[in-house]
């Protein structure tokens, strides 16, 4: 637009901080609904890291013995017990869906519906394998007797926090899933071809926000609650 | 609006891609190490590491506007704050249930109220 000409200049540095926030004018140059992704994400990183602090805080509370991560998420493959095998494979599948679901971002500014919208449908269709393994992993820990309130590995707080944390995490890749097959379809369908500003793909890229956000969310469960 | 689009070449992305893949790889290979500060350090490491290229390329932060950057990341500054006291809280209740709950039993005539 043209008033950004000074702004644009030096955006990358404190004086474009100071410009951007000081003038009297919108604050953030970017498409609302980029700022509005990005506050929701924000809310979702302090409602995540309170559900980390936590099971940090249940951890270091408890006087029991808290499970040790390794052993109770292995897994027997052809007669080996392969610690955490399963927790490897779905933080494998979320990175390659993250990969994709990156080009898919590309291919939208690039205006390549076709490549953009199945891109987003793969990247759907790993958030989906990754939900299926959790409902395995979930159904194999039950079997074993893990309750909220209860396990039989140790400290009671194991299982509390357990399913509060993946089952939120889960809850978001499911929310994830249903959110990139719905743009994905109205974009083969051409919705943003019409209308004013017709031919804008960002939609793409904010759908991409989100969904690097659930994988960003993983990283720190990855380490901070199968590793520990 | 007719601001530029995040785009960048696809190169990148494979390269970030093949990153996370390896820092991954790295962090599951933690778990066959003995407990203690290496292990923990290098969870730690690898998890900053794939935070960071996560938020820095795929999200595009790293080509974003100053403005955007300072109102995103700063705020969950305060949460190494809540990490702080609650890590000092944690420790507190263990002494005092491990003083009350788990040490051996008092003396008889000693009657609880």
């Amino acid at each position: 637009m043209a008033e950004q000409g000074t702004a644009t200049a030096d955006y990358a540095n404190s004086k474009g901080f100071v410009a951007d926030w000081s003038s009297d004018r919108q604050t953030f140059q970017i498409p609302w609904g980029k700022a509005m992704m990005w506050f929701f994400l924000l809310s979702d990183t302090f409602i995540f890291t309170s559900f980390l602090v936590g099971y940090g805080h249940a951890r270091i509370a408890t006087a029991s013995v808290w499970p040790n991560a390794s052993e109770v998420f292995s897994l027997n493959l052809f007669g080996v017990d392969m610690p955490l095998i399963l927790i490897a494979i779905m933080t494998f599948v979320l990175i390659t869906s993250s990969g994709t679901m990156a080009m898919a971002v590309n291919y939208g500014y690039r205006g390549n519906r076709a490549r953009a919208a199945s891109l987003m449908l793969m990247t759907a269709a790993f958030g989906a394998i990754f939900v299926g393994m959790q409902a395995f992993e979930w159904t194999k820990l039950i079997f074993e007797g893990v309750r909220p309130w209860e396990n039989p590995f140790g400290a009671e707080q194991f299982g509390a926090s357990f399913f509060m944390i993946t089952g939120f995490h889960g809850l978001h890749v499911s929310a994830g899933v249903i959110y990139l097959v719905v743009v994905a379809r109205k974009i083969l369908r051409g919705d943003y071809e019409r209308g004013a500003g017709g031919g804008n793909y960002e939609i793409v890229e904010i759908a991409g926000l989100y969904w690097h956000f659930v994988d960003l969310v993983w990283v720190f469960i990855f380490a901070l609650f199968y590793l520990w | 609006m007719a601001t530029e689009g995040q785009q960048h070449p696809l190169k990148l992305y494979f390269l970030i891609w093949g990153l996370l893949f390896l820092f991954s790889a790295f962090s599951y290979g933690t778990d066959f190490l003995q407990d203690g500060t290496v292990r923990w350090g290098l969870i730690l490491l690898f998890m900053l590491l794939k935070a960071g290229f996560i938020v820095g390329i795929f999200m595009h932060m790293a080509w974003e506007r100053v403005a955007l950057i300072w109102a995103i990341l700063s705020p969950p500054v305060l949460l190494l704050f809540l990490i702080g006291f609650m890590v000092i809280e944690g420790d507190y209740v263990e002494t005092s249930r491990i003083e009350s709950f788990v040490a051996p039993p008092e003396p008889e005539g000693l009657a609880h109220d």
